[in-house]
């Protein structure tokens, strides 16, 4: 803890890095440090373990799910992955829809890409639908011990009739994003300091 | 001492008369009774009320000042407009107009002495007492400079403007000088303590917008007490004799009064921690330590002339992590209240007399250019020095403040008591116009409190509304709304947003390395360690109902019937008692429910799906987990931490927890073959002896005691080098954790000797179970416990460890060789690719074993062991045969 090697340690293709999340230098340092501090054994990368040190997500019930989004595939994220993930929380600015090039592919801010972060958090096997039993799941996590197991299942059914629109028992991601389409995702979704 | 009423019977008694009707016959002997009504004797009963005045006044302006508070919130609709401090300024008002109207004469005033020693300390003790530190610490440059620079700022514009008004002849003939009206600047400058938190507590703004306000009010006080001390002193003087030396004097002086008064601050604190450490025989004035020593924290600074309010701040400030973790629960719940309490009365006081005090022509002088410009000033200065610094603050701040907590900062600077017990501090005869100044504070001060403070709130919620559109939120939505709630409060954990910084990391170190050491008692510093706490409770919970499960069952085997293999989720608490409870509560809610919302009710379709869709609704809205943000209190004069909160936490922490034992199980469970058959020999006869202890009529439900002496030598043993700092904490718990798996990964396969350390924990009889559970700090029995009851085999007492393992094959996720790190179980990987500290941390625990577990009554195996060859099979026999069928092979 605490030891710190000097400031101006350079990152990794902090350019490409840059182009990619659009975080400014100054925040790009900054989490390079909160990695390099996280990083507990000067390892170069995150393993679950590091992230499970962090005090307030075992308070959090969604914490262990949203570390393990950040190991899409394998034990072990770089800084670029780290970042990759947080860049999903970068407040939507004016200029990126401003200079959005129709070429690039979309920033991974945009609302579309805040909503799939979310969205896979929910869908644990990953087939592109959160069925009832993963909805069941989360709404487990999510909710106090008084609520019976009865009461959760009702809850979740509904849920996921509420946004199945073609009928299949399960939210696809079109009808995940219809189900929150009045909501301000993007502002829900932003955390100020990630710049 | 306390001024007030102290001015002749007659005055003091005119109050009682108003407030209750007390005979208007100061000093007058009632007489008791025709009978023993004989004069110049003995009398039985006598009226005294010279010898009482003071005090009986003073009380009763207190209950009056009480009962006002119960009377303003008896209505909700009158608080949640008005603040609180406007409303008790205006009883004041009435109060004083009252007892004018009796008598008068002004005799109740609020006295500077009364405001300095005896209101103002409680109050600011119990800021500092409760500051959430971190947060403070965080912003400290942003505070600073506000304080500082913005201070001076406010009073040298001020001043300058209103002189230069002067010059032009706006105000007509005053007796007044530049000097003076600096003295007035730097008196009017400093944002009020008091009057910001009355104010800003029931406006809710963002955390980092409120320390900022409250932090500055705070620390503002040495620059305002420089300033005024100076300006007097120059008045005094006289405007030609002031010299540059005087000058560089009186900026010498603000580092002299601002860093000694914190010096001071942080002496007592030390001091109190300190002599908190030894009171564990004198429990019961512990509390009251916590006040004197801050309190005479107060009286030092003030005596040596130095910042009063810094002094106690920080003594708070300093003090309030060991005193925590020092005194009792039971003192520190008194110590809550109490300061509470003290502050809360102090500042319905203040109030209250700041009004009474304007009832006085004596002291009014009206200078209709004064006063206006005076606010004028005020307020646009103050917009324009926010404006400033913000501007000069957000090239090097992290978190941004925006143009509306500019505005907040600015439309906060409320002005309060401080002002005007200086400006009644003034002594007359050098400052001329010293009513005027005198009046004018109270104009500001009154119209910063009751105009400002009445329309904070509702421009707080303008500058917010963005769209107004009130529509029932869908159950998607809900939902979802609440997750992202929590994904973007984890994503701020992990990307650290107030960061992680040098000087913190140093300071935690020091302060683990001695400063703790120092000031905390040995219990204090184990005790803080609480990620073992919630382990080895929910531990212990378990094990003790996965006995009494056993008991009704009369095997283990439960455990691994398919319906509970998602362990994460099965609470082993009575279950019967828990939904007997939610149903009913269930049935509770469901009325109020439909009653709460009726009227959306009636413009949807009536249907049954309805009335069940308004039930969901209902128990999501009550049962979802609340994000941090929301439940997240910071500082609060009248409220105190609610419970709630930590059970949310814990109830989160433990499902956190387990879930992770129940990964790291799983990945035990990949591990080779050989290893896990040894294992299951060793458990096996483990649990042969536990069963047997049952027929032997010695339940274990005696175990839990006994099982906490031995945690204690296990916290005892392992805990010394433990960080007292949460994060830590966590840490250490978690690696730990690590270390489980290291562990039994490591020691295992080498047989006997090897794997004989962790397991000879469970194997004394009596400990069964909860031994097993309860020694916290030796996590390999965990996963070990889960799994335990694994195909025993009922006949043979060894039976074929290679044979029994094939039959118990029905291991979630098990491949067959599975090599170590190459498993498929998650978090298998990283802690097994070797984590130093991990590593050093599992030495550790290792060390810590063989050490308890030489320390525990090993004496008792042999006993058992023999009982179990003397029982007659039979004894035995039934619970196994019990568990085969249970068992699902």
């Amino acid at each position: 803890m605490g030891s710190r090697s000097s400031h101006a340690a350079v990152i990794p293709d902090g350019d490409s890095i840059r182009r990619e999340t659009g975080f400014s230098q100054a925040s790009l340092l900054r989490l390079h440090h909160r990695f390099r501090a996280l990083d507990r054994n000067k390892k170069g990368y995150l393993s679950r373990m590091d992230l499970q040190q962090i005090g307030a997500l075992a308070v959090n019930p969604l914490g262990d799910r949203i570390i393990e989004s950040f190991f899409p595939d394998g034990q072990r994220v770089d800084f670029p992955g780290f970042v990759r993930v947080l860049a999903h929380f970068r407040p939507v600015e004016d200029e990126d829809t401003e200079t959005q090039d129709p070429k690039k592919p979309e920033p991974l801010n945009s609302r579309r890409n805040k909503l799939h972060y979310a969205f896979q958090l929910y869908d644990l096997d990953r087939d592109g639908k959160i069925s009832r039993h993963e909805m069941l799941q989360v709404l487990r996590l999510m909710v106090g011990v008084q609520v019976t197991e009865e009461q959760l299942e009702n809850i979740a059914d509904r849920t996921v009739q509420e946004a199945d629109e073609d009928g299949d028992g399960a939210v696809s991601f079109v009808e995940f994003t219809k189900s929150l389409e009045k909501m301000d995702v993007e502002q829900k979704m932003s955390i100020r300091i990630l710049k | 001492m306390w001024g007030l009423g102290a001015r002749g019977p007659d005055r003091g008694l005119l109050l009682a008369l108003a407030l209750g009707g007390l005979a208007r016959a100061g000093g007058v002997e009632v007489e008791p009774g025709g009978a023993h009504g004989e004069s110049g004797g003995f009398q039985v009963v006598t009226f005294e009320w010279a010898h009482v005045q003071d005090p009986y006044v003073i009380a009763l302006w207190i209950l009056v000042a009480s009962l006002a508070k119960i009377g303003f919130h008896l209505s909700h609709k009158v608080t949640s407009v008005v603040p609180e401090s406007a409303l008790l300024i205006v009883l004041g008002l009435v109060l004083g107009g009252i007892v004018w109207a009796a008598d008068h004469i002004a005799s109740f005033t609020l006295t500077p002495t009364v405001f300095f020693f005896y209101l103002l300390p409680p109050i600011v003790l119990d800021a500092g007492y409760f500051m959430p530190n971190r947060l403070f610490f965080g912003n400290l440059g942003t505070i600073l400079l506000y304080a500082v620079v913005g201070t001076v700022w406010n009073a040298a514009t001020t001043g300058l403007s209103l002189y230069g008004v002067f010059l032009s002849g706006l105000m007509g003939d005053l007796q007044i000088g530049l000097l003076d009206f600096l003295l007035f600047g730097s008196l009017m400058a400093a944002v009020d303590p008091v009057a910001v938190l009355a104010v800003f507590e029931e406006v809710h703004v963002n955390e980092v917008l409120f320390i900022i306000v409250f932090g500055e009010s705070l620390l503002n006080d040495a620059v305002t007490v420089v300033l005024y001390n100076v300006f007097e002193s120059f008045v005094a003087l006289g405007g030609d004799n002031v010299t540059g030396v005087d000058c560089v004097k009186g900026i010498v002086s603000f580092f002299v009064v601002s860093l000694g008064g914190t010096l001071v601050g942080v002496v007592f604190a030390f001091l109190l921690s300190l002599v908190t450490r030894f009171t564990k025989h004198v429990r019961i004035i512990e509390p009251g330590f916590v006040f004197i020593i801050s309190y005479l924290s107060y009286l030092t600074s003030e005596m040596l002339s130095l910042s009063a309010i810094l002094a106690i701040t920080f003594c708070g400030i300093c003090c309030q992590k060991y005193v925590k973790a020092n005194i009792s629960e039971q003192s520190a719940t008194t110590v809550r209240y109490t300061m509470k309490m003290l502050a809360s009365s102090a500042e319905t006081i203040i109030f209250m007399f700041l009004g009474i005090s304007a009832v006085n022509p004596f002291i009014w002088t009206w200078n209709t250019a004064f006063v206006l410009l005076t606010l004028v000033f005020i307020s646009v200065y103050r917009a324009i020095g926010v404006v400033l610094q913000t501007w000069l603050l957000n090239r090097y701040r992290m978190v941004q403040l925006e143009p509306i907590d500019q505005v907040v900062l600015s439309y906060g600077g409320l002005r309060g008591a401080v002002a005007f017990a200086l400006v009644v501090l003034l002594d007359g005869d050098k400052v001329k116009e010293k009513n005027l100044f005198v009046s004018t504070t109270i104009i500001v001060v009154f119209f910063t409190v009751i105009f400002q403070g009445l329309t904070i709130k509702p421009l707080v919620q303008w500058l917010k509304v963005k769209r107004s559109e009130h529509r029932e939120p869908r159950l998607n939505e809900k939902l979802h709304g609440r997750a992202f709630d929590h994904i973007l409060s984890a994503i701020e954990d992990i990307s650290g947003q107030i960061g992680h910084n040098y000087l913190r990391d140093k300071w935690s170190h020091f302060d683990r390395k001695f400063l703790s050491r120092v000031l905390m008692r040995r219990s204090a510093q184990k005790s803080r360690d609480r990620i073992l706490n919630v382990f080895h409770e929910l531990n212990l919970k378990d094990a003790i109902s996965y006995v009494a499960e056993g008991e009704r069952r009369g095997s283990l085997a439960f455990i691994r019937s398919p319906s509970t293999d998602n362990v994460v989720n099965v609470d082993f608490t009575p279950r019967s008692s828990t939904v007997e409870a939610s149903v009913s509560y269930l049935l509770r809610e469901n009325v109020s429910a439909v009653c709460l919302d009726m009227q959306s009710l009636e413009q949807r379709r009536r249907s049954i799906r309805d009335a069940e869709d308004m039930v969901t609704h209902h128990t999501l809205q009550q049962y979802l987990y609340k994000p941090r943000q929301e439940y997240k209190h910071l500082y609060s004069r009248h409220e105190l931490t609610p419970t709630e909160d930590e059970k949310q936490d814990r109830e989160i922490f433990h499902r956190t927890m387990r879930k992770r034992l129940e990964s790291f199980k799983s990945t035990k469970l990949g591990l080779n073959q050989n290893k896990k058959a040894a294992k299951l020999y060793k458990r096996e006869r483990a649990q042969k002896r536990r069963n047997s202890s049952i027929p032997n009529g010695k339940l274990p439900m005696e175990s839990p005691a006994q099982n906490f002496t031995i945690k204690e030598k296990d916290l005892e043993l392992s805990d010394t080098e433990e960080p007292p700092n949460y994060d830590e904490e966590m840490s250490g718990g978690i690696e730990f954790l690590a270390s489980v798996t290291k562990d039994t990964a490591s020691d295992s396969p080498a047989g006997d000797t090897g794997s004989d350390t962790p397991l000879t924990g469970r194997s004394s009889p009596r400990h069964g179970p909860p031994t097993a559970a309860a020694a916290v700090p030796e996590k390999p029995q965990i996963p070990a416990r889960l799994q335990r009851p694994r195909a025993p085999s009922p006949a043979s007492p060894t039976p074929a460890p290679a044979q029994n393992s094939e039959s118990a094959a029905p291991a979630p996720a098990e491949p067959p060789e599975g090599e170590p790190g190459a498993g498929p179980a998650p978090g298998a990987g990283p802690e097994r690719r070797g984590l130093p500290s991990a590593h050093a941390r599992s030495a550790a625990a290792r060390r810590v074993h063989s050490r308890r577990s030489f320390q525990r009554p090993r004496a008792r195996r042999r006993p058992a062991l023999l009982k179990l060859a003397s029982l007659p099979p039979s004894c035995h026999a039934p619970p196994h045969a019990l568990e085969q069928e249970e068992t699902p092979l």
